[in-house]
């Protein structure tokens, strides 16, 4: 039986033509910029001095606060700059600067290829293990891991799903590494679902990936015997419609639950991680290896040869794009992520965080705003909004700075999936206004709990 | 590279413009344009381009002139307007009479309230109903012309009355709906594929059947305003039916007769004039139909979907705000 | 014929009467009480409802000067000294006198100065090209040239010049409201005195990067140098985070800063005759905004 979300959704396309490219490993570059903010919460905090020589997954900044996560050396070499440098949006990021000499790794990481199926008992440590190896959510959200493992007293996770639908367009890593490092996925999975103490995980996977979905639960069946710790998970297929890997419509399609507007997966008793997640989550607690290194779809219909790399934390993009054989001609647009709710790169000479994706490079043809015209009350905004919101009265309501109005109408609630943008008839860029006006919303909404709590 | 682009997410964009969708309509529109013409012959042919070539000249000139704004013709959105227009009058409307339909359509009910998505009203029943009410004796004039391929296209049995006209005038001289029926020698096959008189548009419920099918599967409209349209007509008429069968027409009757079929396939379906959530778009539906039966059974007028939807449409901010789809996670 | 006429005409009038009967002494029964000063204050304002005082419009801001103790925190820009005066002799306060203020756009960015990196392709706003991004050129803090500030204006006072892409202060227009200091997502525009004589010297720039950044992404960016302070006689510039800051209450207007700027990021603004420039260097701008208007007005 194959499952799907319940509100709206839209089909834009697979575009996986990077699928069969299996992941190889990219050639370590001169210099690597290693960004101290790769995660949601508070920038990390440069443990290392100018000159200092580091080693391959060395910890070079520490969490700057609860909600943050360690950071490590991705190659081995002299620490050459702590500063300011533009990320690719532009904006200045504190990063450290390495220049690579050889490739020498810290000695407490296993490097062996050998698949470890034994998993400890102690779930203190592989918690404690999981946050000094700067493990976080890399499905997008960057989200440190071992904050998302620790749930609020009281509250009991009841299904832990694995997201591997990967629902993006032209997005293949996360597909790449299931048929990859399948059985390291699994034992990851097993080791998050100790740790939360669940019975039952489900690793979601959308029916266009059919060899994914078979590989995967011939990888279980297999594990499950070694094990009981490998009971209660299964493959779930899900049918193919954007956005299927969103947290909430994912735990919607798999436990037919909604998790209330503010609220956290955990109050409905769920709790989402990636595939890559539970990839680095086996990696750090089997192989004491920290997230030092990520696979990247670099893709694009205007590209010659397709690619799957396993590129180190903090490699410019220009390097990468370089050994990719270069910018193609007629790209217009590089995107870092998924073509849906990736991020336009304004500086090549960014480097990679952690939660890097992909490198897409589009044509303007496929990329480009149409002239906009008038809305035709169509709906079709509404029909795709996976959230059940109303983006063309939210778009008028913002540009009339109706805050109560957006408030109402639950323009908090927005995931920025670009449903609606994706499908208005008449080109109204209605995420770029409903954006800005969640932001808005979001603050006063915050402002507002800040000045009840205080009065208290 | 020269031109790098930078542009908040989603940097994809689907394959639709207003301007593909409202082709679509035309498209949809063709089956029934053809029948029309086939069954009404040149002068029929000349209605449309009176209506199309106005409708389209008007808001070109109003964008123009009058509001100076950015010419919107190209978004076809105004031959769907005109030919519509066109196959809800007569074949034997003058041409003038049809102008000023256009004029009220275009300049009246779209493009006063700021063109195409404001208007409140959908524009070509509102210039329909305008000529209805403003010239009775052109818009019921329903004698058959000469087809394109000759007299008699099927055309046999039909008096110059549309039957929903004749079921009138006969109940009011007292005779039972059997008896009308038989006198008038209408057939449901008759309905369904050929010509029965009235509207140009009403011909032949095949042709528009068609156009619904094809809009259905382009996905330009959803079902069910049209299913809950009919299927309300179709309830509703046959409680009065079953009750009264001499003095009530029967739910086929009803369904495949008048503009029932154009109405709640081309024009309840207007997307401005329309509620946006499914909830909505039933109880729009329901209230079409059951004001058309209402009516037809016992209004003045012999047909009603033309009212039934401008009333309905009247209600579309309202349904809008009472009926909103539902949100994630605010049950 | 003629009876139904008379009919109509008298039941019309009847039911006329009886109506405004009713109206008037609901009126007169549910009356709110009001200061009637907060009518006279409202009738002396501009009028504008721009909210450049704070307040919601000028009704708003004519209830809180009649409830509030004194004038000091209640002061319309647009109006100005000539109509507090009035409020104030409405309310029977004193008014301090203000120095009539002007809205003041801090880019030096034209096309020329600041070469385009990349294209912006979203909606043509600068609050959401600003959430996205630094913005189409190497420098992080200048204009995004997409008009938030121009469309916010209710006196018309701003426009985008289509030559250097940057806004353009029409200083007899601008009435100091400060919709465009709140607008701009960058906080380039800044209100400053206007000057005797309307005689202005400012750094029209806040590039925070250090010199070797802003100068490579803008021929006329402040690069944070200190020729300016240390030439100020009058101690008017500071130099705080790599930009400087000429504080228009201290500086006597005397051009020596502009004189010595390498980069040509200070500007004096309607001074007849143009200051001799120590650098060697021409200054990298030629056509600055607010010189623009000056011309058009003369």
């Amino acid at each position: 039986m194959s499952h799907t979300f319940s509100i709206g959704g839209i089909h834009p396309g697979e575009r996986k033509i990077s699928r069969d490219c299996s992941i190889e490993a990219m050639p370590v570059p001169d210099t690597v910029y290693i960004s101290v903010a790769q995660h949601i919460g508070a920038p990390a905090k440069p443990i290392v001095a100018v000159g200092d020589k580091v080693v391959t997954g060395q910890p070079i900044a520490e969490p700057g606060g609860f909600v943050s996560a360690y950071i490590h050396s991705s190659v081995s070499g002299t620490v050459k700059s702590i500063g300011p440098r533009k990320d690719l949006a532009g904006k200045q990021q504190t990063t450290i600067e390495i220049s690579v000499e050889g490739d020498e790794w810290a000695e407490d990481i296993d490097r062996t290829d050998s698949l470890v199926t034994v998993i400890p008992d102690d779930n203190k440590a592989i918690l404690e293990k999981i946050r000094t190896c700067g493990v976080v959510g890399l499905g997008g959200a960057t989200f440190p891991t071992h904050v998302k493992l620790s749930p609020p007293p009281g509250k009991k996770c009841e299904t832990l799903i694995i997201n591997g639908c990967e629902c993006e367009p032209y997005l293949t890593s996360d597909f790449r590494t299931m048929m990859e490092k399948g059985e390291q996925v699994v034992v990851g999975t097993a080791i998050i679902k100790q740790v939360l103490g669940v019975d039952k995980a489900v690793i979601a996977i959308e029916d266009n990936k059919p060899e994914a979905i078979s590989h995967m639960k011939e990888i279980i069946e297999k594990l499950f015997k070694l094990s009981s710790k490998f009971s209660g998970i299964s493959v779930m297929p899900m049918i193919s419609k954007y956005p299927e890997g969103g947290e909430k419509q994912l735990i919607d399609a798999v436990m037919h639950r909604q998790v209330k507007s503010g609220g956290l997966p955990i109050d409905v008793g769920a709790v989402v991680q990636n595939i890559a997640t539970a990839l680095a989550i086996y990696d750090a607690v089997q192989k004491n290896k920290p997230i030092i290194e990520n696979s990247i779809t670099v893709t694009g219909d205007c590209l010659e040869k397709q690619r799957n790399l396993m590129v180190r934390v903090g490699t410019p993009l220009s390097y990468i794009m370089d050994y990719a054989g270069g910018i193609p001609a007629d790209a217009v647009k590089i995107i870092s992520g998924g073509p849906m709710m990736g991020k336009a790169v304004s500086n090549p000479d960014a480097a990679t965080l952690k939660g890097t994706s992909a490198i897409l490079f589009l044509t303007s043809p496929q990329t480009e705003r149409k002239i906009q015209s008038q809305c035709i009350r169509c709906g079709r905004c509404a029909e795709a909004c996976p959230m059940g919101l109303e983006p063309f009265l939210l778009n008028k309501l913002a540009l009339n700075d109706d805050d109560e109005g957006l408030e109402a109408n639950a323009a908090q609630d927005c995931i920025e999936c670009g449903c609606c943008l994706y499908s208005c008839p008449a080109n109204i860029p209605l995420l770029d206004v409903i954006r800005v006006a969640k932001a808005k919303i979001l603050g006063i909404i915050k402002a507002r709990a800040k000045a009840a709590a205080q009065s208290k | 590279m020269n031109r790098l682009i930078v542009s908040p997410s989603p940097h994809l964009h689907a394959e639709v413009s207003v301007r593909s969708l409202m082709l679509d309509v035309v498209i949809a529109l063709l089956p029934a344009v053809v029948v029309s013409v086939i069954f009404y012959g040149l002068r029929e042919l000349s209605v449309l381009a009176v209506s199309v070539i106005s409708c389209v000249l008007l808001e070109y000139l109003i964008t123009k002139y009058l509001l100076k704004k950015q010419n919107t013709t190209g978004d076809l959105s105004a031959v769907v307007t005109g030919i519509l227009l066109a196959l809800n009058l007569p074949a034997t409307t003058p041409w003038w009479i049809v102008f000023i339909g256009s004029v009220v359509a275009i300049g009246v009910a779209k493009m006063t309230f700021g063109g195409i998505g404001q208007n409140v009203f959908n524009p070509a029943l509102t210039g329909r109903v305008f000529l209805l009410i403003s010239f009775p004796k052109y818009l019921t004039r329903w004698e058959i012309p000469t087809g394109l391929f000759g007299k008699g296209m099927g055309t046999d049995a039909v008096s110059g009355a549309t039957p929903l006209t004749a079921i009138k005038e006969g109940l009011m001289q007292g005779s039972s709906v059997h008896d009308i029926m038989t006198a008038h020698g209408y057939s449901y096959g008759q309905m369904l594929f050929s010509n029965i008189g009235g509207s140009a548009g009403e011909a032949c419920a095949i042709a528009i059947i068609i156009g619904f099918v094809y809009l259905l599967l382009r996905k330009v409209i959803k079902p069910y305003i049209t299913l809950s349209i009919l299927g309300t007509v179709a309830i509703v008429s046959c409680l009065f039916w079953l009750g009264d069968p001499s003095r009530f027409t029967d739910p086929l009757f009803n369904l495949l007769t008048g503009g029932l079929l154009l109405g709640s396939t081309f024009m309840a379906t207007d997307y401005a004039t329309s509620p946006m959530s499914i909830k909505g778009g039933l109880i729009f539906g329901i209230g079409i139909g059951f004001i058309t039966l209402m009516i037809r059974y016992f209004g003045s007028y012999p047909e009603g979907v033309s009212f039934a939807i401008l009333i309905m449409n009247s209600l579309v901010p309202l349904l809008n705000r009472w009926f909103k789809q539902k949100k994630y996670g605010r049950a | 014929m003629i009876a139904t006429i008379v009919w109509t005409i008298v039941i019309i009038t009847v039911l006329g009467l009886v109506l405004a009967a009713i109206l008037y002494f609901i009126a007169k029964r549910f009356k709110v009480e009001e200061d009637p000063r907060i009518d006279e204050v409202e009738a002396v304002m501009p009028g504008a409802n721009c909210g450049g005082c704070g307040f919601a419009g000028c009704r708003a801001f004519a209830e809180a000067a009649v409830k509030a103790p004194n004038l000091d925190n209640n002061y319309c820009p647009v109006g100005g000294n000539p109509v507090m005066q009035k409020v104030a002799a409405i309310l029977g306060y004193e008014v301090k006198e203000k120095l009539p203020m002007v809205a003041v756009v801090r880019c030096n960015g034209t096309c020329e100065n600041r070469p385009r990196t990349n294209y912006y392709d979203g909606l043509k706003s600068c609050k959401v090209k600003a959430a996205l991004y630094t913005g189409d050129t190497g420098c992080s803090f200048g204009c995004l040239g997409c008009g938030d500030c121009v469309s916010v204006c209710k006196f018309d006072a701003i426009s985008m010049d289509p030559d250097t892409g940057l806004p353009v202060v029409d200083e007899t227009k601008c009435t100091a409201c400060g919709a465009c200091v709140k607008a701009c997502p960058k906080g380039i525009i800044e209100l400053r005195n206007k000057g005797p004589r309307n005689l202005r010297v400012f750094v029209s720039c806040i590039n925070k990067d250090k010199g070797a950044v802003a100068r490579k992404a803008c021929k006329a960016a402040c690069i944070g140098c200190g020729l300016c302070v240390k030439t100020c006689p009058h101690d008017a510039i500071t130099l705080v985070d790599n930009v400087a800051y000429i504080d228009y209450e201290k500086c006597k207007l005397c051009r020596k800063c502009v004189a010595v700027c390498p980069t040509g990021a200070i500007h004096d603004v309607n001074f007849p005759k143009p200051v001799e420039r120590v650098s060697k260097q021409k200054p990298a701008v030629v056509k600055t905004p607010v010189e623009k208007t000056v011309k058009t007005e003369a």
